[in-house]
Parts: structure tokens; sequence; C-alpha cells
């Protein structure tokens, strides 16, 4: 298995609009993020696990092949910024999509999977 | 409607051929100041029009609520005087949106002014100003609501109600590109706009060129937050849109960034939740069809945007209220034997606090830092792994006087907490001050709707002045 952190470029978090928060995961190599679309191992329902939430909060879910990405965002439980806010602007909510695991066959080569996180030029 | 109203007038002669660069210097005027080297750079390519959002609703609702700024005057008018000395020189307008974070009326004057201020200290030529106005009279939208007008709630909101106006303190309504391009077409040379959406400060010239408003609005997403959509990730440097027939090129002004076509579609999809549509007043633009290509190592070219006009022609309103006075204390953990029944410390704070303070107003939050301090509600971690904890305790209440007496109640009640077998029995917490500090009150995003309107200038105000 490698972490998702290992093997994806960019993962982030930010609001969209008041009520919800977007979610990218952007891969450089694009045999990686093909391979990763083709594992499936990217799925609401697993985003839904990872979060603890309800699938109707999970708003949208796709990749997004223009920029070798993996989108999706939640609904936030209250408005940003109300009383109990605890992230205003969503932008750390991405730390736990860090350590998701994905099958080692993601990775470019077998030799590479032994070194992965060298593995993104 | 809408495609009707942005392409109203004969285009000029040549539409959709000529060449309009824009230069967009900042993704949200004032927040930092700009990089001024790579804005200078920008300047020389000579674009046509100079372009910034000062907006934004990330910053939360507190800023539209109570109606201030969120940035420091010095940095609006550094990033104002930069772009209003630039875009005189050459001779080409400039056109700021969501006026001092905002985008209320207090926040149209406020840049007009510091506009005019310039203007005398730099003795610029005579110019003509365009104001547009976008806070909304909340009885106005009231009788409309009663009087039935077609409204939806976005993000799983209801549709509008009387009663959501009742909670709301401040509203403003977000334009699209058209009041922007009927300035322009009076001849401003300077506008300084309510809140708008921020591609559509973008696409006012482009329309005006006679460009369609699917590349038109689709330029100004790519060039919204400047050099967000070049690599390596920095703020506040300036990217170019040179945009033609063929499409838009992205090129980075700073001599460190490149505009890839994976920097610039990662952008594209960015704070949004569908990557596909870019919504606006009377329609969206599919970006579904895009192409994106490198010219050379660092820059790109994107086409293929399409606008899809929508059936009703909508407006979005955006509106906060505040909920009450609002006070924070800082209490600091450390002993294992609490850390590990840290729950039942917080639960009888929650008992002595709801002792004395009962009802809908008074609320209580434990922000435990150390266990979900962050992520709340989301953090799949649930149980602590540091050796100490940070509990805020924020409390809001009606009145200043009820949120400081009943947050510092919940934050010494840490110190009394029962905990069976503890053995520290001179106190269950470590203050980092026996303070309860005051805050901000605290408001709520009230509104996040769209509205049905006959005419798209319809909830805006536009003034022309010159400056002189």
């Amino acid at each position: 298995m490698v972490r998702l952190a290992q093997v994806a470029t960019t993962i982030r978090s930010k609001n969209a609009g008041p009520d919800c928060i977007s979610f990218d995961i952007i891969f450089q190599d694009p045999g990686v993020y093909e391979r990763v679309k083709a594992s499936g191992a990217l799925t609401p329902q697993r985003i839904c696990r990872l979060y603890g939430i309800d699938p109707e909060r999970l708003v949208y879910f796709g990749a997004f092949d223009p920029a070798r990405a993996f989108k999706f965002a939640i609904r936030r439980a209250r408005p940003s910024g109300s009383p109990g806010e605890t992230d205003v602007m969503g932008s750390q909510m991405y730390a736990p999509l860090l350590d998701l695991e994905l099958p080692a066959s993601v990775l470019p080569s077998p030799a590479a999977a032994g070194r992965a996180g060298k593995t993104v030029a | 409607m809408a495609p009707v109203a942005v392409t109203a007038g004969a285009p000029p002669a040549g539409a959709g051929v000529r060449t309009v660069k824009l230069l967009s210097p900042t993704g949200h005027l004032g927040f930092t100041p700009i990089e001024p080297d790579s804005f200078w750079a920008g300047v020389a390519q000579q674009p046509d029009a100079i372009v910034a959002d000062s907006g934004s609703c990330d910053i939360g609702p507190h800023a539209l609520g109570a109606d201030e700024p969120a940035s420091p005057r010095s940095w609006q008018t550094h990033d104002l005087e930069l772009i209003l000395t630039a875009s005189r020189r050459l001779g080409v307008p400039m056109i700021i949106g969501s006026a001092s974070d905002t985008g209320t009326d207090r926040g149209v004057r406020e840049f007009a002014a510091i506009i005019r201020e310039l203007a005398r200290q730099h003795r610029l030529p005579p110019f003509r100003m365009a104001t547009i106005y976008s806070s909304q009279d909340l009885d106005h939208l009231r009788r409309r609501v009663q009087a039935g007008a077609w409204t939806r709630g976005l993000d799983g909101r209801g549709p509008l109600t009387v009663a959501d106006l009742e909670q709301t303190d401040n509203a403003v309504a977000v334009m699209g590109a058209e009041p922007i391009l009927e300035a322009l077409r009076r001849g401003a040379d300077v506008v300084i706009a309510g809140r708008a959406c921020d591609p559509a400060l973008f696409a006012a010239p482009l329309l005006q060129a006679g460009f369609g408003p699917g590349i038109a609005y689709f330029a100004g997403k790519l060039l919204e937050c400047a050099s967000f959509c070049a690599e390596p990730f920095a703020g506040k440097e300036s990217v170019l849109g040179t945009v033609d027939a063929e499409g838009i090129v992205l090129a980075p002004m700073s001599s460190y960034q490149r505009c890839t076509p994976a920097s610039v579609a990662g952008h594209a999809m960015y704070e949004r939740a569908d990557p596909y549509r870019e919504y606006l007043p009377g329609g969206y633009v599919d970006m579904s069809q895009c192409v994106y290509e490198a010219v050379d190592e660092r820059r790109t070219r994107v086409r293929g945007p399409r606008w899809v006009a929508a059936d009703r022609y909508t407006v979005k309103l955006e509106g906060a209220g505040k909920v009450g006075e609002r006070a924070l204390m800082i209490i600091g953990i450390r002993d294992p034997h609490i850390l590990s029944r840290l729950d039942e410390a917080v639960a009888w704070s929650r008992r002595k606090v709801g002792e004395r303070f009962r009802g809908d107003g008074y609320q209580v939050y434990y922000h435990v830092y150390g266990r979900n301090g962050v992520m709340g509600e989301l953090e799949p971690i649930k149980e602590i792994r540091s050796h100490e904890v940070c509990v805020v305790v924020e409390g809001v209440a009606p009145t200043r006087a009820e949120a400081m007496e009943m947050t510092n109640l919940a934050g010494r009640n840490f110190m009394y907490a029962r905990i069976p077998g503890l053995q520290g029995t001179a106190g269950a917490a470590a203050f980092m001050s026996d303070e309860v500090l005051p805050a901000r009150p605290a408001y709520r995003w009230t509104l996040n709707h769209v509205i049905e309107v006959a005419d798209p200038m319809e909830l805006f105000r536009l003034e022309m002045e010159d400056v002189e």
C-alpha cells in the first residue's frame, strides 16, 4: 500500500461558498492518475467513511481529467464562520486524505514502489 | 434574458478577432499588498485593462454583518495607488470589484474616496469614475419575497423567507458583468464596483470588445486569483491574460512562475463544488470541453468554454446577521488522567454554565486543540494522541457582559472539574492567564440564495462622476 500523500502532488481544501468545502487531489504523473482512477480506490463511499458524514453531505465527487485531479465537496454542518467555527476558510480539512491508503500498483513501476514518495517528479 | 443582455448593442467591427489583454495583479485587493515587480512587468505589456476583485466570502460573515473592512486601509491604498497610476499612465480602464472586502456601499464609498485622494496627490489629469452600489434594502427584499419573487437557496438551503431576512443585518446582491459593462459604455476610466462575481469584472471589457459570454466569463474565472493559476504556488504576483478568437493565453509576470496546462486547469476547478461549471447571473460557463495546451514553457492557452443560458435571470444574494456578543478563554490541560476523561471535564463545565445561563441566546463551544480543534465533527481521529491539549472556550450571549461572565464560568470550571480518581486536587486546568478575552460579535451567513430579476441592473445603482 502507498499513502495518497506519496503519489499526489497537491492535496488541498478550501471553501466553496459559505456552505461547502471543496477538496482537490491533483496528480502530476498522468500514469499514476490513470492508475488511481482505474484502481477504484477513491470512491464517494470511502470519502464519507473517512470524514464520518452521511452521503447526502457529499455534494460532488468526480475525476477532472484536464487537471489530472479528483475533486469532491462536502456540505458544512453550519455556514462558515458561525459560532463554534474551527476552520473559517476550510483550508485544513484535507489532512486526513494524506494518509489514505492506495494499492501500490498505482505507482509507476514495482521497483518504484520501494522508494515511494520520490516517484513523483 | 441573459445572453441578450450581455450581447445587446452592436458589437464593434471585427468583433471577436481583436486581441484584448487583461492584467490581474491580485486575487483579493488589499488582503496583503501586491508585489510591485511583476505588476510593473505586466504594465509594460500594455494591457487593455487592469482588473482586481477586493472581496471574498471566505473571510466569514463578520465583515459583511458588521459592515467593516477586513483589510488595513494602508494596504488597500497601496494596491489602488499602483493600479490607478498605471492605468492612467496607459490610458486604459481599471476595474475593481467587491470593494473593501464586503462590496457594501460603505466599501464602494471608501474606495472611491481613496481614488479621489490619490488623484489629487498624483495630480492626475481628469478622468471618469463609475461607482456601482450593491447593498440591498432589507425591507425591499422582504416585499419582493412577500410578493412571490422566485428565489432558490443554494447548497441545500430552502427558498428565501421573511425569517431569513429578519435575521439579516446586511445584504448585498452579487452583480454579473452587465452593470460594469454599462459603466464602461458610459466612458468610465475607473470602475469601483460593489459585490461582484469575480469573473464578471474581467468579462465586462471582453464583452465590450465583442467577445461572447462563454470566453469572457471563463477568462475571468482563470484570471481572478492572479498568480494562483501559476506554479510554483505564490500569491499577489501579476498574471496577464491575452484573449483572442482562439481562446485565452495565460502568462505569469513574475520571473519565477509558469502557467502550465496543469496549473491552469488546477485553478479552473479551484474553490468550487463542480469543476465543469462556473455559475453566473443568467447562466453558466460549461468548461467540460475546454482544452489546455502549452504555448511554451511559461504560457498556456485554453480553448473551448461554452456559455449555457439559464431559463431565469437570477442574481445571488449574500447576507449576514448578528448572533450575539462573544468572548473567549484559553485553558491548558496536562494531567494524563484528565485527558483520558476530558469529556467529563467538558460536561462539568457545560453543566455549571447551564445552571446560570439557559435559552437559545446562550451558546458555549469547547475547541479542544490536540483532539479535534481544527476539524471538529469532521475529524476522523477520535482519541487524544498528545500529552497536552488546549481548550478554547467560546461563549456567545445577547450582551457583552453576559458573554464575558458565561465564558469565565465555563473556563474556570475546568479548574474545578469533578473527575473521579483525580490526584491533582489543587486544580484540574492551567490558565494561560485568568482572563476572559473579549471577541468580535458572532455573525452567521443568513443569505446564500438567488433571486429572479427582470433586468440585470435592477438590484444595482450606477453613478458616474468626473474626478478632477
